[in-house]
């Protein structure tokens, strides 16, 4: 191996995070997915949809915050974009909305 | 090269991939995070435009892109929900053992993930297969007869109309297949370079950032999966 080291000397500071944390991260989201299918089959009339996507949000903000370290950076400059991408994103989507659904006029 | 200058060289240099711009590994390292999230961003943004195009017809043709969701089969959307989990979840793994100096573990979590992928991609091959069966697929062959299934009540659906969530469904999910065909070949390429003792606990900096590329991949179908299979079930 060409950059085998002693492991102490650690050049990066960074968090690393236990395997038990992404095991715990990974089974919430299988049991997740499979709340968020079974609610599908229940009706709960325009609430479908409200619950499927806040459960898709709660999946993906684990996923950014756990899997993706946002949680553990300590780089404000990272966190920053991370937030701007959702962001204009949040900006794409609620503009575009709000033009399409009020055209009733039409 | 003069002994006293070697020296230096060697001091400034403690690992031989920190490039010479950078003050330490941290700081490359920090670099490198930040320009790959500057990328997810325009990911982000490419794929959002697809979700606001779906938002759009789902309020303005409502009821047609709701029977075109009800033929999608909700079983192979969920198996490839937890399959891209699990992935997500052997990414971490191969980026941790590479963190505690154990690249043989992380070659394996690797192969995994590049395993559970084409598990994923597969999966979709058969939804694709009986899309084509089905002749639902957007085009000159395109054929659908069924309704829209309102709580029971049974309205029908202009044939045109059902054809544009089929045009969504082939974008937004094949635009991820891509985007999955592409992070198979970059963690097997991966894979490849651990063997050959690229990376340590002191650099690894790539096995990251295609980390970071695969969750995207994964948020983005944690997306899909409840507005193209889910939320029309019930309405």
């Amino acid at each position: 191996m060409a950059n085998e080291h002693n492991s102490k000397t650690h050049a990066s500071s960074e968090h690393t995070v236990s395997v038990g944390i992404y095991l715990l991260i990974g089974i919430t989201l299988l049991i997740l997915t499979g709340a968020t299918t079974a609610i599908a089959f229940v009706n709960l009339g325009p609430f479908n949809a409200a619950v499927a996507l806040t459960i898709a949000t709660i999946k993906a903000l684990l996923v950014i915050l756990f899997f993706m370290h946002v949680k553990y950076t300590h780089e404000k400059m990272t966190r920053a974009v991370v937030v701007s991408g959702f962001f204009f994103l949040a900006i794409l989507l609620a503009l575009s909305m709000s033009d399409y659904m009020t055209r009733a006029w039409r | 090269m003069a002994d006293s200058q070697a020296t230096i060289v060697e001091a400034e240099v403690q690992n031989p991939e920190l490039r010479h711009h950078f003050a330490d590994m941290e700081q490359q390292k920090n670099a490198a995070s930040l320009g790959m999230w500057l990328f997810l961003v325009t990911e982000i943004m490419f794929f959002g435009g697809m979700f606001c195009a779906y938002l759009v017809y789902r309020t303005s043709h409502f009821a047609a892109l709701a029977a075109g969701s009800q033929t999608l089969d909700i079983k192979w959307g969920a198996i490839n929900t937890a399959v891209l989990i699990v992935s997500s979840v052997t990414v971490v793994l191969a980026i941790n053992a590479i963190q505690h100096g154990k690249p043989r573990t992380t070659i394996n979590y690797l192969v995994i993930t590049v395993l559970l992928g084409l598990v994923f991609l597969g999966i979709k091959s058969i939804e694709y297969t009986n899309k084509f069966e089905e002749h639902h697929v957007p085009g000159a062959g395109f054929h659908f007869t069924g309704t829209f299934d309102d709580n029971g009540k049974q309205i029908p659906v202009a044939e045109n109309e059902v054809q544009l969530f089929f045009s969504l469904y082939f974008a937004m999910t094949g635009m991820h297949a891509l985007h999955m065909i592409i992070g198979i070949g970059i963690m097997t390429t991966l894979a490849v370079m651990t063997w050959k003792g690229r990376f340590s606990a002191q650099y690894y900096t790539p096995i990251e950032n295609a980390g970071l590329y695969w969750h995207l991949v994964d948020i983005i179908w944690i997306y899909l999966f409840p507005l193209l299979y889910l939320i029309s079930r019930h309405t």
